[in-house]
């Protein structure tokens, strides 16, 4: 019986290394809710849900750290009781969502264009590596330049450097007051809007286009929001049809993302031009645009061309072997690439493939 | 005497004359040093109690240049080291004697700013404040703000990810910069992060914010421009003791209020600051905080009050906000000049760099009060309250004996404490040679395993700046065993 979880990571440990030496690989599995995103799930599945809990936060420090089979809601109830949250807003995409599949996928929500993303907000990480040793990165303070930033590179690794066992995160206070906005636009009269907004101090803390509406989020001081409602055009949204609406974006539960067709997500620079390839809904001030179906190969040209990336979100299985999920690397990024995998992982225990197929 | 890198560090058999032959092919007469006299200058870095002289020193005016000289040092297996304008504190461009110093000091040009996408791409010589000053016109700057921002480079801020005093807010060098083009030491170009806000693949943009010049070679930068704030205000709170400052800084974190900037100075700091910068410091207090609030008038109004209402319930002896921008600019004055001012009562300091838990910033403070009675050598204390990064500076004499040997061992104190109290032995200033040893009391063996093998994924050969921010393990284990008591505690070599 396992009576503590230092016991549990250790036992783990033993395990990672025990599969590694028979030359066998291991799935890393938290709540299963982002099992769709990225390569597919290869190897002995190892859920690691009981390696979970609240290790310790101190609201009057912005930090929390958390294991990593912690259930993201309770993580964020937890915070929600002392006025905090965390601000880049992941998704859960379902009840069982963790705290390390929410830093795995490195996904944050429509708050990323105001406050950054989980990597920004990531001070620390425990890990456990390929060869099951049990190593610390980062820590539990805001500035931290000791040694190389192991933890933010975590982030959005999908598991291939190493089990992660815990998180430490920044967060903030919640914001004191939040008002939503909706009006009539175009696509390219809604870029050109919120690059414009974007340059000047106004509060906006999340912006979607989809099918000639913009709706905006003002997030901040009261008075803050109150004078940029003046300002900004748009009719205000009750505050619950607001949550709802935000809540569906995040989480992918709005009318846009139903249907099979396959699902990409572009990385733009916010201010390039609209791209006709498919139904769009845009978010992140024009810096994230998600398609519908389209030409796999047009699209990722597309995103390479004005400087981003494209990721095949959701779609088959086929498809994502036949066109890849992620955007190539270049060769001298895919050669660095090997070689940190490598560096955590150097028999390749960990979710082969689950990045690049490569390794 | 020059720096002696200690056992265990890497030295390299280097043809000296072969490779001035070699650089000058591609390099301008005037962009290549060899002469004693010439290199002296660059014998350190803002940390000058370390020097040592380099064996040369180029300075490419572009990008091509730079690979061709990386080209060439990575054939001859030379070591290279970084260098922008060398104020950086923990001699991260310290020339290791085998080495070319590059400086990158000539790649200055701003190449674009785009007010509609708010991004700026600049060369890594570019100074920090240039970026603003470009951006200004458009209502738009970069938010990083190193005291040292005047004189530093954006490639230097991004080697050490710096902060400045408005990084609880508006975050370190890394929440700014959206892409790094840069050259690994074998010529090839790389680019990491994307013109969007994220990049295919790992995080690599995050790891080399901070590398202190070990990965890569910085030769562009992309960085993200935020809108000016219509208003800021700033607030001096006086204290008559410093544990009550220390607690008021938890206290407007608890309040739910995040200043744009939270700063902290003890009785030492104010008393060197006024008579240099007559900012108007309360000369009887044994600390101050400025507490800095941004946005729309409606918004600073706002924050302003609850600030102050929790400055007067902290026992603040007197508060005072300023009234207008020329008035808010003079209080800053005196944080801002803090080093230089500390410069003038002292002929030589110590600039400390630990980050603890705010909680701990008055016990921390009373800790360095005992060392400094202990080390018979004064402190003044700088820091950046609002999040738990100390800049305890610590006042010596190089020409008295024995008076370095005692600063940097009351500092290695200091920043042992800071890892004790469950923080770190470099905020914002970087390992480089300065904390190499310190290393040690923060990581076990296996994580310094892990950072040498993520560095030989970019560098196999540790040509890139070596002996610096990471001790080899043999280091380590004498750095431990003599803490342990078992051997004389040994740190590099400082000047004779
Ligand atoms: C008075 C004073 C105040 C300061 N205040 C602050 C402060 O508030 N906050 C703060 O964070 N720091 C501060 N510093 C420290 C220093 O200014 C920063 O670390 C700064 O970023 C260094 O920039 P630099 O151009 O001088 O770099 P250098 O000192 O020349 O180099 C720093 C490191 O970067 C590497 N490097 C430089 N350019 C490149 C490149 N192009 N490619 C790869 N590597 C490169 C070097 O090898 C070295 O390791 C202060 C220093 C002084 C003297």
């Amino acid at each position: 019986m396992i009576d503590t979880l230092e016991t549990l990571t250790e036992n783990w440990a033993d395990r990672v290394a025990e599969t590694a030496d028979r030359g066998g690989t291991l799935a890393i599995r938290g709540g299963g809710s982002k099992a769709f995103y990225g390569g597919p799930e290869l190897g002995e599945p190892f859920d690691v849900r009981a390696n979970r809990g609240i290790v310790a936060y101190e609201p009057t420090e912005l930090v929390v750290t958390a294991r990593a089979g912690t259930l993201l809601n309770d993580l964020q109830a937890a915070l929600a009781e002392q006025g905090q949250f965390l601000p880049f807003e992941p998704p859960h995409f379902s009840d069982l969502a963790t705290v390390g599949g929410m830093l795995a996928t490195a996904l944050s929500g429509p708050r990323r264009q105001a406050v950054g993303a989980v990597r920004d907000f990531v001070l620390g990480v425990k890990v456990l590596t390929g060869t099951g040793e049990i190593l610390s990165f980062g820590g539990q303070v805001m500035k931290n330049v000791a040694g190389y930033d192991v933890s933010r590179l975590m982030a959005g690794s999908l598991g291939t450097l190493g089990l992660i066992l815990e998180v430490s995160l920044k967060v903030l206070p919640l914001p004191a007051a939040e008002k939503s906005l909706r009006l009539t636009m175009d696509e390219s009269g809604a870029l050109d809007r919120l690059n414009r907004w974007a340059g000047q101090p106004l509060p906006i803390s999340a912006s979607a286009w989809h099918d000639g509406v913009l709706t905006l989020r003002l997030s901040g001081a009261v008075a803050a929001v109150a004078a940029a409602q003046r300002t900004l055009p748009g009719d205000a949204l009750a505050d619950d049809e607001a949550t709802v609406f935000w809540s569906s974006i995040r989480e992918q539960t709005h009318a846009f993302f139903a249907g099979d067709a396959p699902l990409w997500r572009l990385s733009l620079p916010s201010a390039a031009a609209p791209q006709a390839l498919g139904a769009t809904l845009i978010e992140w001030g024009g810096a994230q645009r998600w398609w519908r179906g389209g030409d796999a190969q047009a699209i990722r040209a597309a995103g390479a061309v004005v400087g981003g990336h494209a990721t095949l979100f959701r779609a088959t299985d086929a498809m994502k072997a036949e066109y890849g999920v992620f955007q190539p690397l270049s060769g001298p990024l895919l050669r660095i690439h090997r070689k940190l995998k490598h560096a955590f992982d150097p028999r390749g225990v960990f979710n082969p493939g689950r990045l690049y197929p490569d390794f | 005497m020059s720096l002696d890198f200690s056992t265990g560090d890497p030295r390299f058999a280097v043809d000296r004359p072969a490779l001035i032959a070699r650089l000058s092919v591609v390099l301008p007469a005037d962009a290549l040093l060899t002469v004693e006299e010439d290199l002296r200058p660059y014998e350190c870095d803002g940390l000058t109690a370390y020097r040592c002289l380099p064996s040369l020193v180029a300075l490419p005016e572009n990008e091509a240049q730079v690979r061709a000289i990386l080209r060439i040092c990575h054939e001859l297996r030379v070591p290279v080291v970084p260098r922008g304008t060398a104020t950086g504190l923990s001699g991260g461009a310290t020339p290791h004697p085998d080495a070319v110093v590059v400086s990158m000091a000539r790649l200055k040009k701003i190449l674009r700013v785009d007010p509609f996408s708010r991004t700026a791409v600049v060369q890594p010589g570019v100074r920090n404040l240039a970026v603003s000053e470009a951006a200004a016109p458009y209502g738009l700057y970069y938010a990083p703000d190193p005291s040292s921002q005047i004189a530093c480079t954006i490639g230097g801020n991004v080697a050490e990810n710096s902060g400045g005093v408005h990084c609880l807010k508006y975050g370190l060098t890394v929440h700014n910069v959206l892409r790094v083009r840069g050259l690994t030491i074998d010529g090839e170009s790389v680019e990491f992060g994307s013109a969007a806000l994220d990049a295919a693949g790992y995080d690599l943009l995050a790891l080399i914010n901070g590398s202190e010049g070990l990965l890569t070679l910085l030769t562009e930068v992309t960085v993200r421009l935020t809108p000016k704030p219509p208003l800021a205000q700033v607030v001096i709170a006086s204290f008559a003791d410093v544990r009550r400052a220390g607690e008021a800084v938890a206290r407007i974190i608890a309040a739910g209020i995040i200043p744009a900037g939270l700063e902290m100075m003890d009785k030492k700091a104010i008393h060197a600051v006024e008579p240099y910068v007559k900012a108007g410091y309360n000369l009887d207090a044994e600390a101050i905080l400025l507490c800095e609030s941004d946005g729309t008038p409606e918004e600073v109004a706002e924050e302003i009050v609850r600030v102050v209402e929790v400055l007067d319930n902290s026992g603040a002896s007197e508060i005072r906000v300023s009234q207008s921008e020329v008035e808010r600019l003079r209080f800053w004055a005196g944080r801002k000049a803090a080093f230089p001012a500390v410069g003038r009562v002292t002929p030589d300091y110590l600039c400390m760099d630990g980050t603890i838990p705010r909680k701990r910033l008055a016990d921390m403070l009373e800790a360095i009060e005992a060392l400094s009675r202990k080390y018979a050598l004064r402190c003044a204390n700088v820091f950046h309250a609002g999040d738990g990064n100390l800049h305890p500076l610590i006042m010596y004499d190089a020409n008295q004996a024995g008076e370095l040997e005692r600063a940097v061992a009351f500092g290695a104190e200091i920043l042992e404490l800071s890892v004790r109290f469950g923080g770190t032995i470099t905020g914002e200033h970087g390992v480089g040679l300065e904390k190499i040893d310190l290393m040690a009391e923060q990581f076990a063996s296996g994580e310094i395993a892990a950072f040498h093998r993520l560095k030989a994924a970019f560098d196999e050969d540790g040509l890139l700046n070596p002996g610096k921010g990471v001790p080899t393990l043999a280091r380590c284990r004498e750095y431990t065993l003599a803490r342990a008591g078992t051997a004389p505690v040994t740190f590099v070599a400082p000047k004779s």
